[in-house]
């Protein structure tokens, strides 16, 4: 099945075992956090660089390029 | 006048800049880079909070609160001049100092201390306590706002202060310097491993690496490190507003202690991390992990703010923090080896002093004008040659 989850109000669909990162740059999005005023988004994309966290199901700082996208995911941006 | 600067962390950096606004022509040599070592192993910090008001501590307290507001201009300059970014990242957030109960009414006096030298410092505690910093424990029981306390990135401002120097005429030299270059008994340069530069005057500037700099200088100066460790945490939302830190820091500083001691020091960065410190001990350079400080620094910092429980650590790093044996920051020229000048010995506290340790440092070699003290910061203090003899 494909699952789709909530991300900021919006939407997504997902692919069977995408991440939630790959969902979101395959929905145009280049960058979902801020720090320090800047754009974040997938750097490393290994779980090192920790730049694409958001926020699943209520818990902070969950990388989003490691996170395989569940159906029914709410996915929330952070920012600093 | 040409001067050698040895080291190029912030004090050297901050050195060659004043050295060559006032029209000395610098060199800067270091074996590994600019803010290589303690410049970037440490928290930035710009503070008034942790200075005392004690007689013997007094010095230094003055010094930090010239170089406070002499960094707040600094920092504007090296932006302008930088003009494409942040150059500092001077953040002036100021500092709240907690107290557990026990720890309350030492915390107060020291504070009552601080205001009868200047420094701004009000008691809080209650409702205002928690509008300052709504994440603390509830068993904290008091605090006492430093609004004057403040913040750089470590390495840029260090970058910056040397790029600024450079600008105006200074040369960076990548080489470790091996001997003093002596002529009539006073030093007129430095052997270095990639040759000779000859100066008139040579400033050390080398953190906690000057006791052995100065051996190989000819001079004698009892410099020693102190390792403080910091933990990071990964990104979050903005929990903690200031720079918090538990009142025992103030000791374990100005401890002679050689066991480790940990106290509290937590603070958010622009970036979003967190950074949970800090550490002293008295283990040479020994520069291998080590679990027994992180362990002590982290449960001390969720005793003081519990939501960090439930946070990931990045990574932590360590730094030597060179200090004195009567803990004060040694400034001016060796007694013994004419045209050496000493710039060191700022334990955990020399970013804050760089800009005043510069102008002392302009003063003793050039006579430029000053409106600092020298006299208690000099190398041949009595209470530096006691602790040697």
């Amino acid at each position: 099945m494909s699952p789709t989850f909530e991300f900021d109000g919006a939407e997504i669909a997902a692919r069977d075992g995408q991440t939630i990162a790959g969902a979101l740059i395959a929905s145009g999005r280049a960058s979902w956090r801020t720090a320090a005023g800047a754009e974040r988004g997938v750097f490393c994309g290994i779980g090192i660089c920790q730049d694409c966290t958001v926020t699943v199901n209520g818990a902070a700082g969950v990388r989003a390029c490691l996170r395989t996208a569940c159906d029914g995911d709410v996915v929330e941006p952070e920012s600093r | 006048m040409r001067v050698v600067v040895v080291g190029a962390g912030v004090i050297g950096a901050a050195s060659a800049l004043a050295l060559a606004r006032a029209g000395a022509e610098v060199v800067l040599v270091d074996r590994a880079g600019i803010a290589a070592e303690t410049s970037s192993r440490c928290e930035g910090n710009v503070l008034v909070s942790d200075k005392g008001a004690d007689p013997a501590v007094r010095p230094e307290a003055e010094l930090a609160i010239a170089s406070n507001a002499m960094w707040r201009s600094l920092a504007l300059e090296l932006d302008a001049e930088r003009g494409d970014g942040p150059a500092t990242e001077l953040e002036a957030k100021g500092g709240v100092v907690v107290a557990f109960p026990q720890g309350a009414a030492p915390l107060t006096a020291f504070a009552e201390g601080q205001r009868s030298i200047g420094i701004r410092a009000e008691v809080v505690d209650g409702a205002a306590l928690r509008a300052l910093e709504p994440h603390l424990s509830p068993e904290v029981e008091l605090g006492v706002h430093y609004p004057d306390d403040a913040q750089v990135q470590p390495s840029l401002a260090t970058q910056s202060l040397a790029s600024a120097a450079m600008r105006r005429g200074a040369r960076l030299v990548l080489a470790e310097v091996t001997a003093a270059r002596m002529r009539g008994g006073r030093i007129v340069g430095v052997e270095t491993t990639s040759g000779a530069i000859d100066a008139d005057a040579v400033v050390l500037c080398a953190g906690p690496w000057s006791g052995e700099a100065a051996a190989r200088l000819g001079a004698r100066l009892d410099i020693r490190p102190r390792r403080g460790m910091i933990l990071v945490t990964t990104a979050m939302r903005q929990r903690v507003f200031h720079k918090v830190y538990d009142a025992d820091y103030v000791g374990a500083v100005g401890s002679a202690d050689a066991q480790l001691q940990t106290s509290t020091v937590v603070e958010s960065t622009p970036a979003g991390t967190v950074l949970i410190g800090s550490s002293r001990e008295r283990v040479g350079f020994d520069d291998r992990p080590a679990l027994a400080p992180i362990e002590a620094i982290a449960a001390k910092a969720v005793r003081l703010f519990p939501f960090l429980a439930e946070t990931q650590l990045l990574r932590t790093y360590a730094g030597f923090r060179p200090y004195a044996p009567d803990h004060l920051p040694v400034i001016g020229e060796d007694p013994a080896v004419p045209g050496l000048f000493h710039a060191s010995g700022h334990e955990g506290a020399g970013i804050g002093l760089a800009p005043a340790t510069a102008e002392l440092i302009a003063h003793h070699v050039l006579g430029s004008a000053t409106a600092l003290d020298p006299a208690p910061f000099l190398p041949g203090r009595a209470s530096l040659a006691e602790v040697a003899a």
